[in-house]
């Protein structure tokens, strides 16, 4: 029995296997992987896994977690100007829990061997990525609950399938994101219903946010299976369970009654019902405005990362101060505030 | 301090704990994730805002990571092989004969 901690991977290093391992033992590790992957087995933190597995995850796991640390900027933007003291409770428990979900996410990269900080250093450096989506501006209120309705509506399709992702630490934290999540998306519809019906000006305000908000909502799911660089790979793992393709159109068709519900439309002239298929036909997504953003093109890539940097360098003093303290308390134990 | 030091310590990352929530009477501790915090009394802290925003507790315990002793997956098959060759253990092991009851 060795002293390790249980939720660790091995080592500090990331991509590390389980000490020297010869060529033969790794055929033996390999086959154990594959027998667990192909019997549903959930792999957990200290077994075995092939290197390319675990900077797949560290890779998935960092960029949804920067996600939704980024993910709070364009929302908590309308937390001052809410319209109501309902609303804004709501907003700063939705932004809160955008926090809570990050943090969630880095636990889990956490036990695959890297670091809290190495992960922040490479959002704050631009070598690990954030979702797209979050560079868009959030110009009127309605943008509020488009994001609720929309991009969460999207980020639920997206990430119920990955509450049976074959790593554990990652499948159980999806699944407390996606029980905060409906409310998330709630909040986003009810608001938009609010608006939708309220004056012939704030059913225009929604109308606008759905506009703007749709297409880049579809690009969330990523590039085309068929362009995608990891899809097949992921599939093979579990990591993934369901294509881009397959998905996106679930959320199409989750989408379309619900707008009509709404009183709103979306904006695509090519959408329609296709009896054959049993599902709805959409139009063409401008993929070159998805990778301009993707490159650092978009409305807010600038923005966003430096109040990122900002926030995290202006916090220092704060978690220098702590550490003081914390190591103050532990030399002189006996006048911890005077009581012992 | 010097100039190097400090910036040493303001970079050296909190210690991490992991957080144990009991979610209501009558159950046990459940491992539901981990938290960094400089002490104790901040891991708590940082535990109840993250894991219990929605009333999912009644008590938390935070414990260093670096305090917990676990076995090893590499030698899991020897060092729990001594429980897979005592059937007798569970009670499906017993024949009973037909029509005997509260057994």
């Amino acid at each position: 029995m060795t002293t390790v901690l249980p939720e660790r991977g091995p080592g500090g290093e990331a991509g590390g296997g389980v000490g020297d391992v010869s060529p033969t033992d790794e055929a033996a590790l390999q086959s154990a992987f594959d027998a667990a992957i192909g019997a549903d087995e959930r792999i957990e933190p200290r077994d075995w896994m092939p290197d390319g597995y675990r900077a797949t995850l560290i890779r998935q796991i960092a960029q949804h977690a920067h996600s939704e640390i980024i993910g709070m900027q364009p929302e908590a933007n309308w937390i001052t100007r809410a319209p109501s003291l309902r609303r804004k409770a709501i907003l700063m428990a939705k932004v809160q829990d955008e926090a809570g979900h990050g943090l969630y996410l880095y636990s889990a990269a956490e036990t695959l061997g890297v670091s809290r900080d190495e992960l922040l250093d490479k959002l704050h450096s631009g070598r690990q990525k954030y979702s797209s989506i979050f560079n868009y501006p959030t110009l009127t209120w309605a943008d509020v609950g488009a994001i609720g309705w929309l991009v969460d509506g999207a980020a639920i399709t997206n990430q119920v399938p990955l509450c049976r992702c074959s790593y554990g630490p990652y499948a159980r934290a999806m699944v407390r994101v996606c029980k905060e999540e409906s409310f998330h998306q709630r909040q986003g519809y009810e608001l938009l219903l609010a608006l939708s019906r309220g004056t012939p000006a704030q059913h225009a305000m929604a109308q606008d946010a759905v506009d703007r908000w749709w297409w880049p909502s579809l690009m969330m799911f990523g590039p085309p299976d068929a362009e995608s660089a990891h899809s097949a790979q992921s599939m093979a793992w579990k990591i993934k369970r369901h294509g881009n393709d397959e998905l996106r159109q679930r959320f199409v068709d989750i989408c379309v009654p619900q707008a009509e519900a709404l009183g709103l439309t979306l904006p695509d002239p090519d959408l329609r019902w296709n009896e054959e298929r049993g599902s709805h036909d959409f139009g063409e997504i401008d993929w070159s405005e998805f990778q301009q953003v993707l490159k650092g093109n978009g409305p807010c890539n600038e923005q966003r990362i430096s109040q990122r940097r900002r926030a995290h360098e202006e916090g220092a003093w704060v978690r220098e101060a702590a550490a003081a303290y914390a190591r103050k308390r532990a030399a002189a134990p006996s006048n911890e505030d005077g009581r012992r | 301090m010097s100039e190097t030091s400090r910036q040493h310590r303001a970079r050296a990352e909190w210690p991490l704990w992991e957080v144990f929530v009991r979610s209501r009477r009558g159950l046990s501790h459940t491992h539901v994730g981990s938290v960094h915090a400089p002490d104790a009394a901040l891991a708590l802290r940082n535990a109840r805002d993250l894991y219990t925003r929605r009333s999912e507790g009644v008590s938390l315990w935070v414990v260093p990571a670096e305090q917990i002793t676990a076995s090893s997956p590499d030698e899991k098959d020897p060092f729990f092989e001594p429980a897979a060759d005592k059937a007798y253990r569970h009670p499906t092991f017993y024949e009973v004969p037909e029509g005997v009851r509260n057994l």
